[in-house]
């Protein structure tokens, strides 16, 4: 259901305008449509900056296409067509799950479990009582040699177990800020986790 | 087993400096501007000489592909489009080019824009590789400030512009028609051909778009020759891959490898060998999720390039080896991947909107084992038509990895049916 409050206006801030003009800027004149999707991202980046959720509101959308001189439902379809793009508020931490086969082949359940664990969401597209989490079920997220993979608002985090994921979440629950990205085994990005096979100049200590 | 020499992809692990200092000490940008002299059909001939074909998927010939575009403008600009979508359920290759070889793929943006006589490329990355994007955006602005691209690029007196664009989760857009009418600013649905993007892409503008994949690896193929490159791999499957190794083995990785290894040798070798040992495979899904699953005993032989795979009526696709050991229900498994284009289907073709969903949900029931052996012929039915009666290629790859699962798979497939009892209908109840 439905339930929030969308505001009644929305105006890009400095920051935003210097990124929105920026953006328009990268396509040829006269084709400033394509920038459609950048101004949607630039959107729901203000929203979180000054809301603490990343989403776009309808009237964020009227703005956009106000910008670039394109008719309102052009955005609207933009914003509902692509996943990326929130159209109702999400938590401060946007848990985005992969359950593709190949996250799923190595515990993405686990990982599932873990969430609804620590942040007490009983299903997909909810948000937790405290506004600081939001579930989502998505699709592959292209780092599969990593798998399993959770991505919290921009960042990967990867070749996860139920374990790791609880103490990830626990720590965002008890105010931590986000750890940095990447491997929670400490892996060097997609090579073997011991037993590196090729490029083994690189595994000698630079001098 | 691949020479580490012999690898266009030194840094692949991130190992060693990806700025545009690390990157001169591999190579890249290494007089640049002497490749540009050779001229525009040289360059092309070069890399038809080398055999190399398109690492996306789909494995059309490079150089063929570039030749299409016009020799000479009719006014209208001409545009290189980079496909870094990289989606493929078990891919994740593009990303480690992207994030720790940026400048090897940038150098080739302005070899293959140059080649196709285009002043602007557009590389179109996912929106999920978000930190990705940020250091290709940086790599991109050390070029710029190093004279590598803008005005008299690189000192080749060939103006160049790259413009980075980012998705924002829409797997559909990897499809190069759907991604051009993305970056136009519209929802991604492919478009009918003809016309051929080479006549009428971005824009309507003549336009060529590639794979991360094969454009980072050209200005490597012009350093050390057609001949080296073909010399790799085997007839017709020249050069060398990154796989990407997932799912049920001990050390999953990416590896560059040549065209033509073994299934085998890559678990074994480089993936430190199927969880429980080679005895324990149950299957593999070779070349991302749209290709058909091979059974054990197709494993056991397997080459790895695109022709050896087409043979067995499966495809290299985008060199993503998806390992599944005795443990895993396989039945399951491809009823995810029904669910991944059941959520992906862009809903423009009615077969693909509807077939998407229909073929999940009965896979669904043959893995609750609730299907009965005539729906399981129904199924295979209905494959076939939505494979190939879409506009795009994305109903045939619907359809492929359930049409793979009955011919790899049938025996358990058919289990599952015969251990099905329909639902008795209530006994009345007592008066």
């Amino acid at each position: 259901m439905n339930t929030h409050i969308e505001p009644t206006d929305f105006v890009f801030d400095d920051l935003a305008e210097g990124a929105v003009t920026k953006a328009i800027a990268r396509y040829p004149a006269g084709k400033q449509a394509s920038a459609v999707m950048a101004l949607l991202d630039i959107a729901q980046r203000q929203m979180e900056r000054l809301t603490g959720s990343a989403w776009v509101p309808r009237v964020a959308m009227d703005a956009v296409a106000q910008r670039l001189g394109i008719a309102a439902v052009r955005v609207y379809e933009m914003a509902t067509f692509y996943t990326m793009y929130n159209t109702k508020p999400v938590g401060k931490f946007h848990l985005q799950v992969c359950t593709t086969t190949p996250c799923w082949l190595r515990g993405s359940d686990e990982v599932v479990a873990s969430c609804k664990k620590v942040s007490g969401i009983e299903d997909f597209g909810q948000t937790s009582a405290d506004g600081l989490f939001t579930m989502t079920e998505v699709e592959c997220l292209g780092g599969c040699v990593n798998a399993p993979i959770l991505q919290i608002n921009d960042d990967y985090y990867e070749d996860l177990d139920a374990a790791r994921t609880e103490a990830l979440l626990n720590g965002l629950k008890s105010g931590a800020p986000l750890p940095p990205a990447g491997s929670s085994i400490g892996r060097q990005a997609s090579a073997p986790v011991t037993n590196q096979t090729a490029l083994l100049n690189n595994t000698k200590p630079v001098e | 087993m691949l020479n580490d020499a012999d690898r266009i992809y030194q840094n692949l692990y991130g190992q060693q400096d990806w700025q545009l200092s690390g990157a001169r000490a591999r190579g890249d940008w290494n007089a640049t501007v002497e490749i540009l002299a050779r001229g525009r059909d040289a360059i092309i001939e070069e890399v038809k000489a080398s055999g190399m074909r398109g690492r996306g998927g789909a494995g059309f010939p490079t150089g063929m592909k570039w030749s299409f575009m016009p020799k000479q403008s009719d006014g209208r600009p001409s545009y290189l489009v980079v496909n870094a979508d990289e989606s493929e359920p078990g891919t994740c290759k593009d990303r480690d080019i992207i994030r720790h070889e940026p400048h090897k793929l940038i150098e080739g943006c302005l070899i293959a824009g140059f080649a196709m006589g285009a002043h602007t490329a557009f590389i179109y990355i996912r929106g999920e590789y978000y930190n990705e994007a940020a250091r290709l955006q940086a790599a991109i602005e050390e070029a710029y400030a190093a004279g590598l691209l803008g005005k008299n690029a690189a000192g080749s007196d060939w103006d160049f512009d790259l413009v980075l664009h980012r998705g924002a989760g829409a797997y559909i857009c990897g499809e190069e028609s759907a991604l051009l009418e993305s970056l136009e600013g519209k929802k991604g649905m492919p478009r009918m051909k003809p016309p051929f993007p080479a006549a009428m892409g971005l824009y309507g503008c003549p336009t060529t778009v590639n794979n991360v994949e094969s454009i980072a690896g050209i200005p490597t193929v012009l350093r050390r020759g057609a001949a080296w490159f073909a010399a790799l791999g085997r007839p017709k499957n020249t050069g060398t891959k990154i796989f990407c190794i997932s799912g049920h083995v001990n050390r999953p990785c990416n590896v560059e490898e040549e065209l033509g290894i073994p299934l085998k040798d890559l678990i074994e070798k480089h993936a430190g060998g199927v969880r429980g040992g080679w005895d324990n495979l149950q299957a593999v899904i070779p070349g991302g999720a749209s290709m058909p699953i091979l059974n054990k005993e197709m494993c056991e032989t397997q080459l790895m390039d695109f022709d050896s795979l087409a043979a067995v009526r499966s495809g290299l696709g985008s060199g993503a080896i998806i390992v599944m050991d005795k443990s895993a229900d396989v039945v399951k498994a491809i009823w995810r991947l029904s669910k991944f284009f059941k959520h992906e289907s862009c809903g423009q073709c009615t077969p693909c909107r509807e077939g998407t969903g229909w073929m999940m949900r009965m896979m669904d029931r043959i893995v609750q084992g609730k299907a009965s052996m005539a729906d399981i012929a129904l199924m295979e039915q209905v494959t076939t038509q939505v494979a190939g009666h879409t506009i795009c290629a994305f109903g045939d790859a619907a359809a492929w990895p359930i049409q793979g699962l009955m011919r790899a798979f049938r025996p358990l497939v058919e289990q599952r049916a015969t251990d099905y009892k329909p639902p008795q209908p209530l006994a009345q109840a007592a008066e």
